[in-house]
């Protein structure tokens, strides 16, 4: 089971045992993380789930893809070089120990 | 006063609700009465990746257990109310519910968010087995099951659930005919000009459309082998999906003696005829949240949450949120439609892209001012248009208290 650690704007974490498969999203919203919303259901249509992938993760999570680029421009405020939306980002084994944090505001 | 919030109905908009109450500083009971069996989960993937089975069961659930049991939200599931009983002296508001169990609920408030009913159809052979609905994750697993079995599908009704299903179905290879009694597809939701598109790209990928078509019966003898259409046609068939809207739940809400038009009638608030009552969701009927005039009807995701969001604030007399941009989606084959705003009483559309290359967008408009808009493969549009639309409303010189009809 992948651990993934959500970093809140105030520094406080929140480390959850996630499926493999499951999105950075869904785990989050199943299990109360604040600071993600996640309101479309992981369907790339509210931008309520932008993190920012910690700079260790970025290689093996990877980029956004050309939808989720544009929702990123427009969408979300604050966009980083790391910003991503945790719905598009499906635990592997491979990013066991991954650590995202939330930004501010969700749009 | 420790009844606390008795919330009839365990869906998107009855969670939202219970959630948004602890959100907001609510400490009091807060109870979820459901009459389905399973914990709540999300329906929009029902007709899309879970019918096709890329996702599985759990990755429906709204939340996890832990979850509802560190917010203390009780939910009742498995248990439907069927009757209410409201006090008329102090406090206003307080109750009493009765469930099928015979168990009874003592509450302070109530909010009602009790969702909608498939419409059924009412041909002969309506009743015969391989005639399916879409509604619950029930209504899902037995239509995947049987999709698997079958060759022949017909869909009875183009809107959003039927051709959803049409796609799944479709992309397994299966034979299917769409069945759609007006003359286009998706008629309520969008202009003629993407009622055009969607009958192309349905019929470009092999799916028979058959507008302007009503059924006269479904054949077969204990289960479906066909049906007969009113133009004379016979089509084969061992599974026939009906999709022809949904009735909101409205029972409870009649007991009440509560304002009901094709639903029940909120206010920009949430709040019913009754003002301590309040409800949210598919049952609901609300003045246009853009514009605070009318009465529309939003049946989608986004729109139960932005609203049981507005309910929790109505029943703790907290300030309430802006309403939000109203915005909806639908996945058919690998087309995004993605839709903000409400396009009632348009009076012109402005077509962006090429609808050829299934990668375009349509502006509506009423009297030059944008209402919404729908894209298809372009979600830069869609974005754009629901930024200006979250400014229009902003910025338009109507006022909170205007648009919320307080």
């Amino acid at each position: 089971m992948p651990k993934v650690t959500y970093v809140a704007i105030d520094g406080s974490r929140c480390t959850i045992d996630a499926a493999v498969g499951d999105s950075v999203m869904a785990t989050a919203v199943r299990n109360g993380v604040p600071g993600i919303v996640g309101e479309c259901g992981g369907n790339m249509s509210c931008a309520t789930c932008h993190v920012y992938v910690d700079a260790e993760f970025a290689g093996p999570v990877g980029p956004p893809n050309d939808l989720e680029d544009a929702m990123l421009d427009l969408g979300v405020s604050d966009r980083r070089e790391t910003s991503r939306l945790s719905c598009q980002i499906a635990l592997t084994d491979e990013l066991d120990g991954l650590i995202v944090e939330t930004p501010e505001e969700q749009s | 006063m420790n009844g606390g919030v008795l919330v009839v109905g365990a869906s998107q908009a009855g969670v939202q609700l219970g959630v948004s109450l602890r959100d907001k500083g609510y400490v009091g009971p807060v109870t979820l009465i459901g009459a389905e069996t399973r914990p709540p989960y999300r329906r929009p993937p029902l007709s899309k990746a879970f019918l096709a089975g890329a996702v599985d069961d759990t990755a429906l659930d709204l939340r996890t257990p832990e979850f509802y049991a560190a917010r203390q939200i009780d939910i009742w599931p498995g248990e439907r109310v069927v009757k209410l009983h409201l006090s008329t002296a102090n406090p206003r508001g307080s109750g009493v519910a009765l469930t099928d169990r015979g168990c009874t609920h003592v509450f302070d408030r109530l909010a009602l968010a009790v969702g909608a009913r498939p419409r059924r159809l009412d041909v002969p052979g309506a009743d015969l087995d391989g005639v399916a609905y879409l509604r619950t994750a029930d209504d899902a697993a037995h239509l995947r099951d049987r999709l698997a079995a079958a060759h022949d599908v017909v869909v009875i009704g183009g809107g959003f659930i039927g051709l959803e299903v049409a796609s799944v179905a479709r992309s397994q290879g299966k034979t299917v005919t769409v069945v759609e009694v007006v003359d286009r597809l998706l008629a309520r939701a969008v202009a003629p000009v993407v009622s055009e598109f969607y009958r192309e790209a349905h019929t470009r990928r092999g799916t028979d459309v058959r507008l302007g078509t009503g059924v006269a019966a479904i054949t077969g003898t204990g289960r479906v082998t066909g049906v007969l259409l009113d133009d004379g046609t016979r089509l084969a068939a061992e599974l026939v999906l009906v999709g022809v809207g949904a009735m909101p739940r409205t029972e409870l809400a009649e007991q009440l003696g509560l304002e009901c038009a094709g639903g029940i009638v909120v206010d920009g608030r949430a709040r019913t005829s009754e003002r301590s009552v309040v409800a949210a969701g598919d049952c609901t009927v609300m003045p246009n949240p853009l514009t605070g005039a009318g009465r529309v009807r939003l049946e989608s995701m986004p729109g139960a949450i932005s609203q049981a969001r507005t309910a929790a604030a109505a029943l703790i007399d907290a300030p309430p949120s802006p309403p939000e941009v109203p915005w909806f989606w639908s996945d058919q084959y690998d087309l995004k439609l993605q839709i903000a705003g409400v396009a009632d009483g348009y009076d012109d559309v402005e077509v962006r892209g090429d609808p050829g290359a299934e990668r375009f967008s349509v502006r509506y408009y009423r009297n030059g001012r944008l209402l919404a808009v729908n894209a298809v493969n372009s979600a830069r549009e869609y974005l754009v248009v629901r930024k200006e639309l979250s400014d229009q409303r902003r910025l338009g010189g109507l006022g909170d208290e205007e648009l919320l009809g307080a």
